[in-house]
């Protein structure tokens, strides 16, 4: 990638592929000091946030995190653009933060809403585009959901209320890592073969790979289909060999030798810019 | 309360805020809304955790939705939505349950909506709205265009006195004097009473009725009136078409404790759901659970 963003750290001009490496670097340590799990789902997520927040949303796009659990990708994502101060990043999962370990209410006018329990972010992001319709305001929704979460109902009544209503512009992200909290998500839910079933319904799809960023900033900046839903590929614990593609990663936390065997590959992996 | 309701929302339906979803009910009765409100009546279908959250993102947006249903299909079955995404937020959705206590009688339990308001009020923000008559729906329409928090509207159906209109709405009043028992009613069961009592021509047995229409009351918000006429009588009674836990009697009684203000006798009249395992009217229900006014008013010798 060869564009050029502001990030906070430092208030240096970095290229986007910087930016990347420092995110991941950061997400690892905001779970290593803190002592939390959920980072498997965290990397999956994380190329996705950072695309979003640098190559994508504009003044009045408005973004939803349907999988409230990948709030730490979230909140590395929100201050790789100095929204979220170290600081706050420090008080992750802490006492008396605003920084929880799923995204809290009504502090930060980046987080629309509160979100962890699964199936709630496609209704929310359909009522908020609603609006921008009714009001007659320009602007476009983007929602993060996870694979596991569309065996929640709701967002099979959400799916028919969007696609009937001709909501948009508002494009569903899906971070299809194929792992969920107790298992494969294909052998728990059977969604396969999942964009047919969306495709049947009426929903446009579009599959790529979710840690390819040219992709993804090219399929979340397409203004058509209006009402689409992106299944971006990934892998969760993206980048680190013993987590990656590894159910338990759902829930665990990192020792500190695991944590800086992490930084290590995150580095290999990342170091020379892509 | 429908038709009410419905004339009361064509007139506030201009207002650039305004938004009516229903989950596919209303048929016969919403026409009209429907007809004025253009695009900014949408029927969202049978999928109730859906429309209240849409309802939300509307919300944060700016805009005043008001969500209407069978009571139960709008507070039970999208609970969590109004919890994580209205409440939470603080946000001014209004959630319109049609129906309250037995009133859908003999259509069965699954549509009786028993336990409604005291659910809701474990929640933050959430206030609830139990107009008693029909002609209190203007005026609560009004109220709740203007209220900037989560609402819940419990309608039912009006059973005023025939020959008499009742006082001005608000959520306290007092519709009849007498030296008995202190008597709260929540909602149109209210009305029932009030018939009931307008027979009983001794004074020294005619409570003093009030009608109870928004919940929760805060120990501050009970009248001076109401706590002289319990002091006065002693006896506090309160009928509710609710469940006894989490209704207006608990918190009444809380109230008069944090107070310091116990009422020698206190007499809960509540929906006790199905004792006899049949199904009927709803006034089949209300004597099955001893609200029908005849069996309160002797409950109350």
């Amino acid at each position: 990638m060869d564009s050029i963003y502001l990030i906070s750290t430092g208030a240096v001009l970095d290229s986007f592929a910087q930016i990347r490496l420092k995110a991941y670097k950061r997400l690892l340590q905001m779970h290593f000091e803190s002592g939390v799990g959920h980072i498997g789902g965290n990397l999956s997520s994380l190329d996705t946030l950072l695309v979003l927040y640098h190559q994508v949303l504009q003044k009045d796009d408005l973004f939803i995190l349907s999988k409230g659990h990948s709030a730490g990708a979230l909140y590395v994502a929100l201050w790789s653009l100095g929204r979220l101060t170290e600081g706050d990043l420090k008080s992750f999962h802490g006492e008396k933060t605003l920084v929880s370990g799923h995204p809290a209410p009504k502090w930060s006018s980046d987080i629309l809403f509160a979100t962890g329990s699964l199936g709630h972010g496609f209704s929310l992001a359909a009522g908020v585009v609603l609006a921008k319709k009714l009001k007659k305001e320009p602007g476009r929704v983007f929602c993060l959901m996870s694979d596991g979460e569309w065996q929640e109902g709701s967002n099979w009544e959400a799916l028919i209320f969007s696609v009937k209503k001709e909501l948009g512009p508002l494009a569903l992200v899906i971070d299809w890592n194929g792992l969920q909290g107790f298992g494969r998500t294909q052998d728990i839910g059977g969604l396969d073969p999942f964009a047919e079933k969306l495709r049947a319904l009426g929903m446009p799809v579009e599959e790529m790979d979710g840690h390819d960023p040219i992709a993804l900033e090219k399929a979340l900046n397409r203004p058509y289909p209006a009402l689409r839903t992106l299944i971006a590929h990934t892998h969760k614990g993206r980048g680190v060999s013993f987590m990656q593609d590894k159910m338990e990663w759902h829930y665990k936390p990192l020792t500190e030798p695991l944590y800086r065997q992490a930084l290590e590959e995150i580095e290999k992996l990342q170091g020379g810019a892509s | 309360m429908r038709v009410e309701l419905c004339d009361a929302l064509v007139r506030h339906c201009v207002d650039p805020k305004f938004v009516f979803l229903t989950g596919d009910l209303g048929f016969m009765a919403l026409e009209p809304l429907q007809e004025k409100a253009g695009g900014r009546f949408i029927n969202a279908g049978v999928a109730e955790q859906n429309m209240v959250g849409v309802a939300a993102g509307l919300a944060s947006q700016g805009l005043s939705p008001w969500l209407y249903s069978i009571a139960p299909f709008i507070y039970a079955r999208p609970f969590e939505q109004i919890r994580n995404d209205v409440c939470l937020h603080d946000l001014p959705v209004k959630l319109i349950g049609n129906g309250g206590g037995y009133a859908y009688g003999v259509m069965g339990a699954t549509h009786h909506a028993l336990e409604d308001y005291g659910v809701l009020l474990t929640l933050p923000n959430l206030r609830a709205f139990v107009p008693a008559f029909g002609a209190d729906i203007p005026a609560v329409v009004e109220k709740l265009m203007g209220f900037a928090h989560p609402a819940y509207l419990r309608l039912g159906r009006d059973e005023k006195p025939k020959s008499l209109e009742p006082p001005p709405y608000s959520q306290w009043r007092k519709v009849t004097e007498g030296r008995g028992a202190a008597v709260v009613a929540v909602g149109p069961i209210a009305g029932a009473l009030w018939t009931a009592l307008l027979e009983l021509v001794d004074e020294e047995k005619r409570p003093n009725l009030w009608v109870l229409s928004e919940l929760p009351v805060a120990p501050g918000e009970m009248p001076e009136a109401l706590l002289g006429d319990i002091a006065h009588s002693g006896h506090l009674a309160v009928v509710e078409e609710h469940v006894a836990h989490g209704g207006a009697g608990e918190m009444l009684a809380r109230n008069l404790l944090l107070k310091g203000l116990p009422p020698k006798r206190f007499s809960h009249f509540h929906a006790q759901g199905y004792l006899s395992g049949y199904y009927g009217s709803q006034l089949f229900h209300r004597q099955e659970s001893n609200l029908a006014p005849a069996q309160i008013l002797k409950a109350l010798e």
